[in-house]
């Protein structure tokens, strides 16, 4: 029997037909549809109708704020966790490391029900009714609970790739520990914040499962309005997905993500 | 008297259980050229990072300039440090390498104000003193114009002249280079080792230099500290320790050297090789002594009017000299010469007295603290080791069930008795047969002597030593297990009496 030859050309195949089905052509339609109203034909109705729609638009801030205090909230927790395990001596800090990595492994929408139920009885205590009614602060909570380890990760392999004998010449050449954590830490590890970020702040974004179950369904932010929306209007739906893609393109090139080249941001010699 | 910029007083670091560096004192003139010498592992690195620093001594003191700077932090140090691996930020260009100790160095001004009263200020350099101090750093180095280079794209010596750049730029005191040219190419190296001799003369500071390099060691030092197991050898100026190795370590680690076993026959005189020769050195009579002799202090002559008369082995050209293997007797001796012989020529040897170095053995006898243990054995070293411990007690003997009994008919158990365990230098073998004897352990040094090599085992555990001769060829770091005969083992009793 012949055995039969792959060429790597060949072994693209799979992934290039994945590629054109479930990525190329569903952006052509959300391209299609945003810019066409319910007899298909073009327009550009749904375009002036999302900008001047104050509920959409505000949406679309609220949904920037909510992720961006997320993603602030989750870096500053994130960050000393990641130094101090990357810095340490200690034999089992894959323990630790594990620990914090761990809830990844349950469901999130598990996680995040058990969440909602620990925030009910706690809110049940005289004291601290008022979070019954916290629902910012609570769907924050929980974005920054389900993030943390996505934030860390990075965070702790970057930091771990510098090398201890840096900090020596630092201290040697009189730096103080600020000093050195602003002028080597902080540059050094900016591949990790910037991964890091970018991993926590797009799906804060549109995870819109945390805010519902824990903002009593009293905050939408944009992947909830989305998810709306197909229900009942594609063109509007398809609208506010690509004023999203547009976003995340932003700022990902802001962050430089792009770029693709780590030597650019300083991690190689 | 020169001053005494850095002092170590009985500095001791230990990690854990592990010693690293024992007790150790020794200090450094102000404007010296030191070198701090020694194989990997002799502890040479941690203590430049004791005084830079890095590591804090366990106990002991180091001054500065009579002050203990012993707890103080790296920043807080009149010292910059040149490290192994460089250690430049890959974030930052050369320039801003350079300039990053400048930046955090504050300086008091003088200033008059309108009434012409003078006041103090401290204040971080300008840009225009830091850019100048930069470039002057540079010139010195020789890399003027690589300021906006980033220093990915150097190559390792450009690097290499950066990374001294960025210290001396600071004006330290004290300038610390650990091992700064091992990862050069030979031929960089002596030329980088030709420039930091003339940079230390220019810039008059002290320079403490680390390194595993003997060559570079004689080559560039005023003063050479040889270390060897955490523990200074000898200290002295390169051709005093080249010419007076204090030690078989010592003269074995720098140069060449034939290294025998000889005897005391007499005032100034030394029996090796099966000859009595003349020496300098003064020793007791009988004395058994370790015998150094530098192989280009052995002259070749006529067979007639020669000392030593041997068969040549080997011959090697080396470059300046050739390298001349001799068969005397049982011994083999190494001669380096301009003049080159046949391979099994036969031909005479003379040495002259100033060029034998007699010195005290480091070991005459391996002595432990061991404990006897049931079956009339004895544990020491890691190991247990069948002995004869009728010898503790003269005229006793082992009954059947395996007391002793005493020739009074006394019945004693000994288990549990402190002994001390001797055993001699000729007695130990080893095998690599892991079960083959009592103990095991690495071999941590190999010194050859003429007729054998001087081989010492340390176990792993309370890294316990056995120095032994041996006829056989080993490596070093080979994984052995120790043999002792039962009857070689000498047993004597600790003070404590046994409780009968």
């Amino acid at each position: 029997m012949k055995i039969p030859r792959f060429s790597r050309k060949t072994l693209c195949i799979p992934y290039g037909v994945f590629l054109l089905f479930f990525v190329i052509i569903p952006m052509l339609f959300i391209l299609f549809y945003a810019f066409t109203d319910k007899q298909m034909h073009f327009s550009f109705s749904n375009f002036v109708q999302f900008f001047s729609d104050p509920t959409k638009f505000s949406t679309i801030i609220y949904s920037l704020v909510i992720a961006l205090v997320t993603t602030v909230v989750t870096l500053l927790i994130a960050y000393p966790v990641a130094y101090i395990l990357a810095r340490s001596k200690l034999k089992k800090k894959f323990v630790i490391l594990m620990l914090f990595v761990l809830p990844m492994w349950i469901n999130f929408v598990l996680r995040i029900n058990a969440l909602r139920e620990l925030f009910n009885l706690i809110s049940q205590a005289k004291p601290l009714e008022g979070l019954a009614n916290a629902n910012y602060f609570k769907t924050v909570f929980g974005m920054v609970y389900d993030f943390l380890p996505f934030m860390i990760l990075p965070l702790y392999t970057t930091m771990l790739k510098i090398d201890n004998s840096l900090y020596e010449a630092s201290a040697d050449l009189g730096a103080n520990g600020f000093t050195t954590f602003t002028r080597v830490t902080l540059p050094l590890s900016m591949p990790g914040i910037m991964s890091g970020v970018t991993m926590v702040f797009l799906p804060s974004m549109t995870n819109y499962v945390v805010s519902d179950m824990l903002g009593n369904a009293k905050v939408t932010i944009i992947g909830k309005f989305i998810y709306e929306y197909f229900g009942t209007n594609w063109h509007m739906g398809s609208m506010i997905a690509l004023v999203l893609l547009i976003v995340v393109f932003l700022s990902t090139w802001l962050t430089g993500g792009f770029k693709g080249d780590e030597t650019v941001r300083g991690t190689n010699l | 008297m020169a001053e005494h910029i850095i002092e170590l007083q009985n500095v001791t670091k230990a990690y854990g259980d592990n010693i690293v560096i024992e007790d150790m004192s020794f200090y450094v003139n102000k404007g010296e050229f030191i070198t701090f010498l020694g194989p990997s592992g002799c502890g040479k690195t941690t203590t430049l990072r004791m005084i830079a620093g890095f590591d804090l001594p366990t106990s002991g003191k180091i001054l500065f300039k009579g002050q203990d700077i012993s707890q103080l932090p790296p920043n807080k140090r009149p010292v910059n440090t040149v490290f192994q691996r460089y250690a430049l930020f890959p974030h930052l260009n050369v320039f801003e390498n350079i300039a990053y100790g400048l930046r955090c160095k504050k300086v008091v001004n003088e200033y008059e104000n309108d009434k012409g009263e003078r006041y103090s200020r401290k204040e971080k350099l300008t840009k225009k003193e830091i850019a100048e101090k930069v470039k002057k750093a540079l010139e010195i180095v020789d890399l003027e114009g690589f300021e906006k280079r980033s220093v990915a794209t150097l190559s390792g010596g450009q690097q290499q002249r950066v990374a001294i750049a960025r210290a001396i730029v600071n004006e330290p005191e004290i300038l610390l280079l650990d091992e700064p040219l091992g990862a050069l190419d030979l031929k960089m190296r002596k030329e980088m080792q030709i420039e930091l001799k003339a940079m230390h003369k220019r810039l008059g500071i002290t320079f403490i230099y680390v390194t595993h390099d003997q060559e570079e060691a004689l080559t560039m030092s005023d003063t050479i500290i040889v270390m060897s197991d955490g523990v200074v050898q000898q200290i002295g100026t390169p051709k005093g320790i080249y010419d007076e190795p204090a030690n078989t370590f010592v003269a074995d680690f720098i140069g060449e050297s034939n290294i025998m076993s000889g005897t005391v026959t007499g005032e100034k005189k030394v029996k090796f090789c099966g000859k009595t020769f003349d020496c300098l050195d003064e020793f007791e009579k009988n004395e058994i002594v370790d015998v150094v002799v530098r192989p280009e202090d052995i002259h070749m002559c006529a067979p007639e009017e020669s000392q030593l008369k041997g068969k040549v082995l080997s011959v090697v050209f080396k470059g300046i000299h050739y390298e001349i293997t001799v068969k005397v007797g049982k011994y083999e001796l190494v001669v380096q010469s301009t003049e080159s012989r046949k391979e099994g020529e036969h031909i005479g040897l003379n040495i002259s007295p100033d060029g034998i170095h007699l010195m005290k053995p480091k070991y005459t006898t391996n002595v432990f603290d061991g404990v006897i243990t049931k079956h009339n054995t004895v544990k020491f070293a890691d190991g247990e080791f069948e002995c004869d411990v009728t010898q503790l007690y003269p005229g006793s003997y082992i009954d059947e069930e395996e007391y002793l009994v005493l020739p009074s008919g006394e019945k004693l158990d000994l288990t549990d008795t402190e002994v001390t365990v001797e055993v001699g230098l000729g007695d130990i073998t080893i095998s690599d047969d892991e079960e083959a004897g009592g103990t095991t352990g690495h071999i941590i040094s190999i010194i050859y002597k003429g007729d054998h090599y001087r081989l010492i085992v340390r176990t792993d555990e309370s890294e316990e030593d056995f120095v032994f001769s041996t006829e056989d060829l080993w490596n070093e770091n080979d994984y052995v297990s120790v043999i002792i005969p039962k009857e070689k083992i000498k047993l004597a009793l600790k003070a404590v009496e046994v409780k009968k």
